[in-house]
């Protein structure tokens, strides 16, 4: 088939590829959105069939893979989204590094022969950011899924050790621009890939979000510098859309915990012992505590309660439980809304999908911006898994390491209700005043405990 | 216009272009939705299957095409995986029925 009618068909593909993307302002398009998406990659795969042979091994590969990619879309649990991510970041990263090694090997296959250095530039830097994605989403996988502790690793000179790991990389990378051979080109990728361990091994498990999200980034724009070697349009936009949509993603959970991008990269942050200061040592201080009795009266009889859940929500599996809760509240007349920080889960928007699988209906799940100026108007917050996102300090304690981070004004409402296991630290190691309010009261116990306490309470 | 532009800066073209519609269209993305966002983004970026298949596609069976064969497996099953995730996902996000 002549290549202008595979460009065309690649401009249908990417045009649908954006259409998906749009499709995400609302839950209400998203989903024609996906069968968008899934059209234009139909498209895509397709057309590039009739430009190849072997297909009869093209054909087997796609199948043992997309079956592989079914059973896991299909098995995969809510919570462990990020872990899923985190690994296809990896298979993207891997496949640019091979891709770009066969190109190499045989450019007549591209019609790029002779390769130029722009071609070669451009192998370069593909390459690498392939390689960095590959083993650093590994490692990011390691952490999210327990494999490996989530604490960050230090060790002595380690920014100064990467730095010069980089320079090494970038010589070997020139070395290959001008000597066209492999041996540079091989020893180049083992330090990318090096360095792609580096270089997420010191960041704590509470930065994953900006990781994931930044290899998010990585895997497009590692698609896209592969497309420029390929002169592929259909790569080049397409791993375009996917680098600027992690790079947003990235800075909008930046901004969340009020961190630089940068001071998220160098890590050290999320160990639950970070150097803030012994702010382990909790001092003791009266707080309220009250039974799940006592929480059932107070919202039972409110005519509005905002939910806050954290990510111990979802540890403690008390998503259908909340929901069964709320719906005991409405029955009664009560206006009950969930409000989210950007950071509630372990990726972007993470809460927001496990609050929707317990069925949890979405227009009573709003943003923290949507729902913030509202608190003063509410009755009772129910505070349930989350710590820091809703600690007054980060308002008026300019000495908090948190201060600054937009939280949850759940200290505005007339009643906060906190669940919690105990008077123990959230991720940022800190003490939270909302703990001590006098209309605050705590419910101690695990979360799916006391709100099933809580519907057994209401029904009566 | 005696001479031809270089591809370079048509690919250049094109990706300064695909970013800025990215940019646009990725900050209307609703924050609820963001988790399928990158899902669907992971079956996107498995668009490195073209590559992979030009890669794989020359008729003689050797490194470059074997290589080429390992890189569309992995990228499939980030098409299937990334679309079908996303897809389940959506399902989840109901109105109140009532």
């Amino acid at each position: 088939m002549s290549a202008n009618f595979v460009a065309l068909a690649y401009l249908i593909a990417a045009v649908l590829f954006i259409l998906a993307l749009k499709g995400l302002s609302s839950p209400i398009s998203a989903r024609r959105g996906n069968m968008f998406g899934m059209i234009g990659m139909a498209i895509a795969v397709l057309t590039t069939l009739t430009i190849t042979q072997n297909l009869i091994y093209i054909a087997l590969a796609i199948i043992v893979g997309g079956a592989v990619g079914a059973v896991v879309a299909r098995r995969i649990q809510m919570t462990a989204m990020p872990e899923l991510v985190a690994a296809m970041h990896s298979l993207v990263g891997l496949a640019a590094v091979l891709v770009a090694m066969s190109a190499f090997y045989n450019p007549v296959a591209y019609g790029i022969s002779p390769l130029h250095a722009s071609n070669l530039i451009e192998l370069f830097i593909g390459t690498f950011v392939g390689a960095i994605t590959f083993t650093g989403s590994i490692i990011a996988f390691g952490k999210l899924s327990g494999k490996l502790g989530s604490k960050p690793l230090h060790f002595a000179g380690q920014h100064w050790f990467n730095l010069f790991l980089g320079v090494v990389m970038i010589a070997f990378g020139i070395m290959f621009i001008f000597t066209e051979s492999w041996t540079p080109f091989l020893i180049m990728i083992a330090l990318a890939l090096l360095l792609g361990v580096l270089l997420i091994m010191p960041i704590g498990g509470a930065d994953m979000p900006v990781v994931v999200s930044m290899l998010n980034s990585y895997s497009g724009w590692a698609a896209a510098g592969i497309g420029f070697t390929l002169n592929n349009n259909m790569l080049i936009i397409a791993g375009s859309l996917v680098g600027s949509s992690g790079a947003i993603l990235s800075y909008i959970m930046c901004k969340a915990m009020n961190r630089s991008f940068f001071n998220v990269i160098l890590g050290g942050f999320g160990g639950g012992d970070s150097e803030a200061g012994g702010a382990g040592e909790v001092e003791q201080r009266p707080v309220r505590s009250g039974s799940a009795d006592d929480a059932a009266f107070l919202m039972g009889n409110a005519d509005s309660v905002i939910i806050v859940p954290g990510y111990g929500l979802a540890v403690a599996r008390a998503q259908h439980a909340i929901n069964e809760m709320a719906e005991h509240l409405i029955g009664k007349g009560v206006k009950v809304r969930y409000a989210i920080h950007p950071v509630a889960g372990r990726m972007p928007g993470h809460m927001n999908v496990l609050l929707a699988e317990a069925e949890v209906p979405y227009d009573q799940v709003l943003e923290m911006d949507e729902i913030n100026n509202e608190f003063a108007d509410t009755d009772v917050v129910l505070v349930i898994g989350a710590n820091d996102v809703v600690n007054p300090a980060a308002k008026t304690d300019p000495n908090s390491p948190i201060y600054g981070m937009p939280i949850i004004d759940a200290h505005k409402a007339r009643t906060i209700l906190v669940v919690k296991r105990s008077m123990a630290v959230g991720y940022a190691g800190l003490d939270n005043d909302l703990f001590y309010l006098d209309k605050t009261m705590m419910v101690f116990g695990d979360a799916k405990k006391v709100v099933e306490d809580i519907i057994k309470s209401l029904q009566h | 216009m005696s001479s031809a532009v270089d591809p370079v800066i048509i690919n250049l073209t094109v990706f300064v272009l695909a970013v800025v519609v990215g940019y646009h269209v990725v900050w209307n993305v609703t924050p609820a939705l963001h988790t399928p966002l990158m899902a669907v983004t992971n079956a996107i970026s498995g668009i490195i299957i073209v590559g992979a298949m030009l890669a794989a596609g020359p008729e003689q069976l050797d490194a470059g095409t074997v290589m080429g064969l390992i890189a569309v497996m992995l990228a499939a099953v980030n098409v299937f995986g990334g679309f079908l995730v996303t897809q389940r996902m959506l399902s989840m996000f109901k109105k109140k029925s009532k």
